[in-house]
């Protein structure tokens, strides 16, 4: 599918921190060009796509002839949810929204309270996204939270309605004042998942309203392609790389995993399903193309978060740090996202923080294996996705492939596995150039070169 | 979870949860009951086998169901429904009928005997083993006001 005329390409991501520029030669199928400038947030963000745009001519870049673009810039794509039941809607919903690349910042079950309306007034997220019923079941809850967001709700942000359809119409008059986008119910009947609607409206909601409101509409307008958070971007790769492309075979079943600096996403494509005939797979349906952020958990501005989770004893223990050099090490990586480690000490931390990150984060994304003890003997219950036969492993993150030998770091994080169902023996693929969220934003205009691309990139080794 | 696509809710209909409870995978007649019930007007949520109290409870919540309908053909129904109805209680729903049969009990034990001990663990009816899917249903239209 060559096209002669357009011959670069231009990768923005638009992160909180850099914006990172990646030049593509379409006909070599080779990057050429790489810069990152600071993100401001005071002056408009084309003001930094000028400056690195700038940088790459001085590179020798002469020629742009497409652009596209991702964003996480001023905190990303902040969604609050809301459901009824926190196993069925309200899982439903969160689910819809991570993969729609959104940060969900806040999860409501049941009703809402004017306190949690009180929160959304003190830090409006960027959408809202409102569910709670089956289609026909019910609608008291749904209605009440419409009624309380109207009342209470002082700050003005887009509302996403994905609930039962009988209430629909009554839902788009209480909150006519938020001018609501109405989609079809993101749970139709009980433990059917249907994200897709719901994610097309996010999308749309993120393309025409926070767009704008975070100075892209100058940028957006340049553009080859929709604008899309950063996540998504991801996803697209690595959904790219597992599925192939045309004549192109993928890889398969297999995961990602990014560890930055504020979170840690786990990306999952595969169904998952049980596989063996006497295990009984409980809970709502799994996305085939999952992903999972754990938002408390980086090597950078949320260090301490992983210190939390895995124990500080545990943290010294492995790394043979003092609790001074502990806490001042912290303290370093808190304050400055782009800081490198160099020291021997520093570096045996970001091991540490890298490892206990992967082990956490992998195991909160996959499925788990219960054994249930009957009177008759034993029975297996899995709840979540079997990812024991996925058979590639994925690395990216700045922090992550900076490290000497992060693979080895997955192969230990894997060893301790309790009940979850994690990859047995997965090859490890690292993202050496950190260039996997670049090129999974080529993947929505140029898939073709994208995947050959990708392919190439984590085939280093 | 088995209506076809194209089948919207209907307003009108009662809502039945129903499922096999606990660890118990007879797997038949809970699909018997799911063609039955529907033939009678019903919109069914069937959970299928192996469901856990709280999965019940869930279901009728986010359905809106009318009443739940729980299938145990092991014989340990006993021990799988105590407690079900003080959790309906504690998730807003306690007024919900709740229906249990199959054979809820092991071997052959006088049936008002095991009738007695359900009821009193807050089941609104249980049935004997062989009950019907129509005599269910009779109950079923009577109990949530169903006209015939
Ligand atoms: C097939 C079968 C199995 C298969 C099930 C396959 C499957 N996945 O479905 C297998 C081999 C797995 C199996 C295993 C066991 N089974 Co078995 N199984 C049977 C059998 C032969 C038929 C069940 C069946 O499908 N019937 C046909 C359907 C249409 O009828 P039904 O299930 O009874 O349901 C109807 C009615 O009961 C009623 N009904 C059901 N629920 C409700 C609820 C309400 C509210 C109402 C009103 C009506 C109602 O309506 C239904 C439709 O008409 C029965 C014996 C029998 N003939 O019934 C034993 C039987 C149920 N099994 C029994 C036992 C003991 C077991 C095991 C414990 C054996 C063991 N020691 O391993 C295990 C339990 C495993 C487990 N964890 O559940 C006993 C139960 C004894 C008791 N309760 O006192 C039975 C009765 C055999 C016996 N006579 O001993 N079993």
């Amino acid at each position: 599918m060559s096209n002669n005329l357009e011959t670069t390409a231009l990768l923005c991501d638009f992160g909180s921190t850099y914006t990172k520029l990646t030049v593509v030669d379409l006909d070599k199928e080779a990057i050429v060009a790489k810069t990152r400038v600071p993100t401001s947030i005071d002056t408009h963000l084309e003001d930094g796509l000028n400056a690195g745009e700038e940088e790459l001519r001085r590179q020798g870049v002469d020629r742009i002839d497409a652009r596209l673009a991702c964003s996480s810039a001023a905190g990303g794509l902040k969604m609050a949810v809301s459901g009824l039941m926190p196993e069925l809607t309200v899982e439903a919903a969160t689910r819809a929204a991570l993969g729609a690349g959104a940060k969900v910042w806040r999860v409501y079950s049941h009703e809402l309270t004017p306190s949690d309306v009180h929160e959304l007034n003190e830090s409006p997220p960027d959408i809202f996204l409102l569910t709670g019923g089956t289609d026909g079941g019910n609608k008291a809850n749904i209605l009440s939270n419409a009624r309380i967001l109207k009342s209470l709700l002082k700050r003005s942000f887009p509302i996403v309605v994905a609930g039962n359809r009988v209430a629909s119409a009554e839902i788009s008059e209480i909150l006519s004042d938020f001018s609501p986008v109405i989609c079809e119910n993101v749970m139709p009947r009980l433990g059917v998942l249907q994200v897709d609607a719901v994610q097309q409206a996010i999308r749309h909601v993120f393309l025409t309203h926070i767009v704008n409101a975070k100075g892209l509409d100058d940028v957006a307008a340049t553009l080859s392609a929709p604008l899309i958070p950063t996540p998504s971007a991801v996803l697209e790769g690595v959904s790219l790389l597992s599925k192939g492309h045309g004549e192109s075979a993928g890889l398969g079943d297999l995961m990602a995993v990014d560890v930055g600096g504020a979170t840690t996403d786990v990306y999952s494509i595969g169904s998952g399903l049980p596989s063996e005939a006497n295990i009984t797979q409980r809970g709502l349906p799994e996305p085939f193309a999952k992903r999972t952020v754990e938002g408390d958990i980086g090597m950078r501005h949320s260090c301490r978060g992983i210190v939390k989770v895995a124990g500080e004893e545990a943290v010294l223990s492995r790394t043979g740090l003092t609790d001074l050099e502990l806490e001042a090490g912290l303290d370093k990586r808190e304050e400055n996202a782009g800081w490198l480690a160099e020291s021997d000490k520093d570096k045996r931390l970001d091991d540490s923080l890298a490892y206990f990150a992967l082990k956490t984060a992998l195991k909160r994304h996959a499925g788990q294996l219960e054994t249930a003890y009957t009177p008759f003997g034993k029975t297996f219950i899995q709840t979540g996705k079997d990812l024991r036969p996925f058979s590639r492993m994925v690395l990216t993150g700045g922090p992550l492939v900076a490290l000497d030998d992060a693979p080895a770091l997955v192969g230990e994080a894997l060893a301790d596995r309790d009940q979850y169902l994690l990859p047995l023996a997965p090859r490890v693929l690292v993202d050496h150039n950190y260039v996997l969220s670049a090129l999974g934003l080529l993947a929505t205009w140029r898939p073709d070169v994208a995947l050959r691309m990708i392919l190439k990139e984590l085939s280093h080794e | 979870m088995e209506t076809p696509a194209e089948e919207v809710a209907n307003v009108e209909k009662k809502t039945l949860v129903i499922g096999v409870i606990g660890a118990d995978v007879h797997a038949v007649g809970i699909r018997i009951l799911d063609y039955a019930f529907r033939d009678a007007g019903f919109e069914v949520v069937n959970l299928g086998v192996m469901v856990s109290q709280e999965e019940y409870i869930a279901a009728a919540v986010e359905t809106n169901a009318d009443a739940i309908v729980v299938s145990s053909l092991y014989g340990h129904g006993e021990l799988d429904v105590r407690g079900l109805r003080e959790k309906c209680i504690e998730a807003g729903i306690g007024d919900i009928p709740i229906y249990i049969g199959g054979n809820i009990v092991v071997g052959k034990q006088p049936f008002d005997t095991v009738e007695a001990r359900f009821l009193a663990m807050g089941m609104t009816r249980a049935f004997p083993p062989g009950t019907t899917p129509e005599t269910a249903i009779e109950y079923l239209k009577k109990d949530l006001g169903v006209e015939q």
